[in-house]
């Protein structure tokens, strides 16, 4: 009953089954059926090389870091500052220095917003963002709007799901104080042109932050050659642990930036008088961190810098342009999300069939996809649904599931017809 | 493919899914209530005609997934000619063939809601069956026609 859709062979080199045979919970069995796991967006599963390196690190380093002369004290904190290092090579910063280590993209959207928003925009200043961003590029910009009488300022989209550059453009004002914008977006797939929205803000002085939660798993991120001025991401979309992220900011920025949450770590001397703060990243890391995690989440990058994100990337497209074509041929299925240029995000609506029941059909045949508003509601009332259903691709992912996840579809407009 | 899946899906879920019942809005209505679940977005809009403490009339309008849908269809159904005092026992019943671990079986004497007793296996789904029934129990306590957005 599929339509007959030839797989695009993505590169002869790239061993899907290689990769698939170090997720150790893709041999999990649901309701019965083997697992195909479509909810990438939401956040992927771990190779055992990272979940080893959690192991092995409390079995064999741990302790504080920057605490300490005894031997393991020094052991973890060189662990720990080796992935800040893996993490600027990664998205290729100029230093390490500029790298802060945080719970996700969230709290570093959070730290810039109560940091640098508060000492640099104020009442009656504006801050843009765009019609497509996840809530956390929202809600911290309207908590700073409401403290600081700034203005929030919104680019729309169009009915692709892609930016309006135009109107962008001409929503910057003499007030813009920042720029912050999805770099791709985890509802709609789109991926935004950020080195053109970049130029543009620097032209007039202003800087930009960029949301990289769905990018970076997904794009080969250059920091420098982007010349942004904040980069976020989260480890947990890029086959790290959950609750560990980072936070890249330009070091003249960051510099000047007032620390966050006070403590431990984020100081150098400290008297009941007043407490001289740390230098950066340190400034910006108050208590003991998320040492084990972050030792992971450098693991991590080593275990995709090995596959190649390029060859990765690759991969995703070429499941990508095969979903998309086999979804086009359902009579009744919608895409939400057409931009020229997307990642590896498919994002859909059925005629008949509201997006829980898919979700909860598609579990039956052992699919996992994301429906609900995807931490988005804008976006939804944009494209005036309740809701979508999302697919969304990683590195294991395979033709094979998109058929399985296709057939589910098929059928389950039949049952509902 | 979906077999094992009709605990959840029956027949008459399908039915009042495709052909709700009292899908409709209500001029001469007393009370109105806008039902919300932000975890989905789902949204209803309840119209009663409250008489002499009687259910008159029930009707719904609004999107949302097959199991919210019937599960308002059916409570439409099921609350009109009840006292505002029954029409909450219902919403116990529901609360209970929802949630309970006992035997559906068990349960059949509770009526027509038991095809609900699907979702008991699907705990994020219990929040569908349940929105029409929040949203009658917030028609039933603001008794005045406060609770009308109009």
């Amino acid at each position: 009953m599929t339509t007959n859709v030839q797989p695009i062979v993505s590169d002869e080199a790239y061993d899907v089954e290689a990769i698939r045979k170090q997720f150790p919970i893709l041999k999990e069995q649901i309701r019965g059926k083997k697992l195909v796991y479509l909810d990438n967006a939401a956040t992927c599963h771990k190779p055992q090389v990272v979940i080893d390196a959690i192991s092995n690190f409390y079995s064999h380093d741990y302790s504080n870091v920057h605490r300490g002369v005894h031997t393991l004290s020094e052991r973890a904190t060189k662990k720990y500052e080796d992935a800040r290092k893996k993490v600027q090579q990664f998205i290729n910063a100029e230093s390490s220095d500029e790298i802060v280590f945080l719970r996700g993209t969230t709290e570093a959207i959070n730290l810039v917003a109560q940091t640098f928003g508060k000492a640099n925009i104020g009442e009656g200043d504006e801050v843009l963002i765009t019609a497509m961003e996840h809530h956390s590029n929202i809600v911290p910009w309207q908590m700073l709007c409401k403290e600081s009488g700034a203005v929030l300022k919104v680019a729309p989209i169009n009915e692709k799901g892609e930016l309006i550059f135009d109107q962008f453009e001409a929503l910057i004002s003499d007030r813009t104080k920042l720029v912050s914008v999805v770099h791709m977006s985890n509802a709609l797939g789109t991926v935004n042109p950020v080195k053109k929205i970049i130029d543009l803000a620097h032209a007039k002085n202003i800087p930009v932050m960029l949301d990289g939660a769905q990018a970076i798993p997904h794009l080969a991120v250059d920091v420098q050659e982007l010349d942004c001025d904040f980069y976020a991401f989260s480890g947990h979309k890029l086959y790290a642990p959950s609750g560990i992220g980072a936070l890249y900011v330009k070091r003249e920025i960051l510099e000047k930036m007032p620390p966050w949450q006070g403590g431990g770590d984020m100081i150098r001397t400290v008297t009941f008088e007043k407490s001289e703060y740390n230098s950066i990243p340190y400034r910006f890391e108050a208590g003991t961190p998320n040492i084990v995690d972050t030792v992971a989440l450098g693991t991590a990058l080593d275990f995709v810098s090995e596959i190649g994100i390029e060859a990765i990337a690759k991969h995703e497209q070429a499941l990508l342009d095969y979903a998309t074509e086999k979804a086009l041929k359902i009579e009744g299925m919608r895409l939400i999300g057409t931009a020229e240029d997307k990642g590896a995000i498919l994002s859909f609506v059925l005629d008949k069939v509201h997006p829980h029941d898919i979700g909860t059909m598609l579990d039956h045949c052992g699919i996992a996809v994301r429906a609900g508003h995807h931490c988005a509601m804008p976006v939804m009332d944009f494209f005036e649904v309740p809701a979508t259903a999302r697919a969304s691709f990683a590195m294991y992912n395979t033709f094979e599931e998109i058929d399985i996840l296709m057939d589910g579809i098929e059928n389950l407009i039949e049952v509902f017809g | 493919m979906f077999e094992d899946l009709r605990d959840l899906y029956q027949e008459v879920i399908f039915d009042h899914n495709r052909n709700p019942r009292n899908f409709r809005e209500m001029e001469d209505s007393n009370r109105k209530v806008e039902g919300f679940n932000p975890l989905c977005g789902d949204r209803m809009t309840l119209f009663l005609k409250v008489e002499g403490g009687i259910i008159q009339d029930a009707s719904f309008q609004g999107s949302g997934c097959a199991i919210s849908t019937a599960s308002a269809s059916l409570m439409t159904e099921i609350v009109k000619g009840m006292t505002e005092k029954e029409a909450d026992e219902q919403f116990e019943i529901l609360h209970k063939i929802t949630t309970s671990e006992d035997e559906v079986e068990n349960l059949e004497e509770l009526g027509k809601l038991a095809v609900l007793a699907g979702v008991r296996e699907y705990p994020a789904r219990v929040k569908c069956a349940t929105l029409p029934w929040h949203t009658l129990s917030a028609a039933i306590e603001n008794k005045e026609a406060s609770v009308s957005t109009e």
